[in-house]
């Protein structure tokens, strides 16, 4: 509207429209302005062991984005993820350090992934049906799950932080594949299914019509309140998944802090990837890109000895920024 | 397009039997906790329980104008831990400085929301949570990460620790009093029947010649404000400015509201049943305490949040009824 020249401080200059090309390549260009800035500024950047670090963060922010991304192109919102991280992440360590565990390493291994990953799909379940058959709102359907899950995940670890050594389990998130690190190919491998979902599926596009206009995608015959279950239950085991490679890479479960604000890191980086938050747009691998984003800007501003406190401020003002870029793209 | 059904069901729903059942159930919680606790019904119970969810109270209250208009404010825990923090600070000026300038810091901050939202247009759960973090940062800043002690030689902690007339902690009297003027706006100026009016229908309100934008942020400024007076009444009350206070906070707000029998898709809501749900959230977990006290039930702090989360489940199955026979009006119309 009124606001179109102004944003981001960009002179629209009479050669070049800085504006519709920030607005449409907004994410890649901050990526290159923040590893610029890195390169210049940030003592060892261009090692591999930075390389590694961020890899193996980004990852369970990219996994976690692309489940909301989903769940942003039905034009809902999932604000349990990191409870559900938490929560999962609570389970591994107790069914595999427990006796039934110990016996059976390899069963006690799989039970610790594959039960978590049930919980955390049934809190999935358990979302998508409040929004898709109550038609409860979907900030509060799952804010429900976002302040119980943690505290279900307290109560059943009494609060206390479970260590562990278990090089298996450690596996999802210290393993090395082609020498980088596992967790980040599970997420690329996980982009490319989802990627092609989204493209090839009758699935896929019903998650964007429903997206797109729900009272038309119904009328038409769509299943659309399968389809919105579908999408939260994707997004509740892919926050699984990721709780459950935050534990294995401390080698620790903290459920007070496993997937804490990564509700905010999700959201910022599908809505910096390019999701609309009215529906309609599912970008999995800008999701990706988003996830880096966020990961770096965190990364920069540790590296440079910038406090926690102060980073919050920061990522809130990211939030916002990508946000009111992407409400300024759809005018 | 004014949908004239609509209109007539929230007229029917503001005789909600939703806020009568929960002036029944806190009736008969209190009755119940008085007949089982010896010391349920006593003046100390009575003064910590009113002190302690005073500040809940009113940020229910400031919460329940931004349902309202269909918005949703989940700053407000970060905001009053932010105040906290301010109001220690100033506490050796004595409260009459203390007070209205860590009730400006919230409004502040929930000017900030307003911009956000009705400026940039950013949806007001995301407006909301980037203050959330942004007042959670400030915090920590502020206070480098630490509890800040009050100064205890002023009046200041006056008004979280010691009663009027010894009946009525200052706290409770403060609330109460703005909760009356509140209810009066609400009911009785046409600023409050604005801000139901845009619940109803932010587009038809404009097209009315509605003050929206002015309403809007009204509420926005008014839930900061709230949650300013919560958090000096969290510094007076417990002594300390406190950065790390406030999480959940929204959402015991929110599911006051919602208790008190409030639509969250807003265009309805009621002041005196929100600070009843507020009371009653309050005086569940008050019991739980006595019972926890008696020694027959044993549940850790943890517990706190599951409990909070499955009221709130158990809310919005009651609420659901309602609202999706609203959608299916809406779709037939």
């Amino acid at each position: 509207m009124s606001t179109q020249d102004t944003e981001l401080g960009a002179r629209p200059t009479k050669t070049f429209e800085w504006g519709p090309f920030l607005r449409t390549n907004g994410g890649l260009v901050a990526l290159a302005v923040i590893l610029l800035f890195n390169i210049i500024v940030t003592p060892n950047f261009l090692q591999m062991q930075t390389l590694f670090v961020n890899i193996s963060q980004v990852a369970t922010i990219a996994i976690v984005a692309m489940g909301m991304t989903l769940v942003i192109a039905t034009g809902g919102i999932d604000l349990s993820v990191g409870a559900i991280m938490a929560l999962s992440g609570a389970m591994a360590p107790l069914i595999f350090m427990s006796e039934f565990g110990q016996a059976n390493p390899a069963l006690g291994i799989t039970a610790a992934i594959v039960v978590p990953l049930i919980a955390a799909l049934a809190c999935g379940l358990f979302n998508g049906i409040l929004v898709a058959n109550l038609k409860v709102q979907p900030i509060i359907a799952t804010l429900i799950l976002f302040i119980s899950g943690r505290g279900i995940a307290q109560v059943l670890t009494n609060g206390n932080l479970q260590t562990f050594s278990n090089p298996s389990f450690s596996y999802l998130g210290t393993g090395k594949v082609l020498g980088l690190p596992f967790q980040g190919w599970l997420a690329i491998a996980i982009a490319c299914v989802l990627f092609w979902v989204m493209s090839r599926t009758i699935f896929g596009r019903y998650v964007l019509a429903v997206g797109g206009n729900e009272r038309a995608a119904e009328l038409s015959g769509g299943p659309v309140k399968r389809v919105k279950i579908g999408v939260y239950m994707i997004c509740g085991v892919l926050s699984g998944l990721a709780g459950l490679i935050v534990v294995a890479i401390n080698s620790a479960s903290d459920a007070a802090r496993n997937g804490n604000l990564m509700e905010l890191d999700a959201i910022a980086a599908a809505v910096v990837g390019g999701a609309l938050l009215q529906g309609g747009r599912a970008p999995i691998f800008g999701a990706i890109l988003g996830a880096v984003i966020i990961q770096l800007v965190k990364y920069t501003l540790l590296a440079n000895g910038v406090e926690d406190e102060v980073a919050l401020i920061a990522k809130a003002i990211i939030i916002l920024a990508a946000v009111y870029l992407q409400m300024a793209r759809k005018e | 397009m004014l949908d004239t059904d609509a209109f007539d069901l929230r007229k029917y729903l503001s005789q909600n039997p939703q806020s009568v059942a929960v002036w029944v159930a806190l009736v008969a919680l209190i009755l119940f906790g008085v007949l089982r606790y010896e010391n349920f019904g006593g003046a100390y119970n009575f003064t910590s329980f009113l002190n302690y969810n005073s500040m809940f109270i009113i940020i229910s209250v400031g919460m329940c104008f931004v349902i309202m208009t269909g918005g949703i404010d989940l700053s407000v825990g970060s905001v009053a831990a932010f105040t906290s923090v301010v109001a220690a600070y100033l506490s050796p000026y004595g409260l009459e400085v203390a007070l209205p300038i860590a009730v400006l810091a919230g409004a502040a901050f929930g000017a900030i929301n307003a911009f956000c939202i009705i400026v940039m247009r950013i949806p007001p759960f995301i407006a909301t949570l980037a203050t959330m973090l942004g007042a959670k940062g400030g915090a920590l800043v502020i206070s480098g990460a630490e509890t800040i002690s009050v100064d205890w030689g002023s009046n200041f902690t006056r008004m979280g620790m010691e009663t009027a007339l010894n009946i009525l902690p200052w706290s409770i009297v403060l609330v109460g009093a703005v909760i009356v003027v509140l209810w009066f706006v609400l009911e009785k100026t046409t600023l409050g029947r604005t801000v139901l009016a845009i619940g109803g229908g932010a587009d038809a309100s404009v097209l009315m010649g509605l003050k929206v934008n002015r309403a809007t942020a009204f509420v926005y400024l008014l839930s900061g404000a709230c949650a300013g007076l919560a958090g000096v009444i969290l510094a007076s009350g417990f002594g300390a400015g406190q950065p790390l206070e406030g999480i959940g906070w929204e959402l015991s707000a929110i599911a006051s509201v919602v208790v008190g029998g409030t639509l969250l898709t807003g265009g309805m809501g009621s002041v005196t049943a929100t600070v009843a749900g507020a009371l009653l959230l309050g005086l569940v977990f008050n019991i739980l305490n006595f019972e926890n006290g008696r020694g027959t039930i044993s549940f850790s702090a943890y517990w706190q949040m599951v409990i909070r989360g499955g009221f709130l489940f158990a809310v919005i199955l009651f609420q659901a009824r309602v609202t999706s026979g609203r959608a299916a009006r809406k779709a037939q119309t």
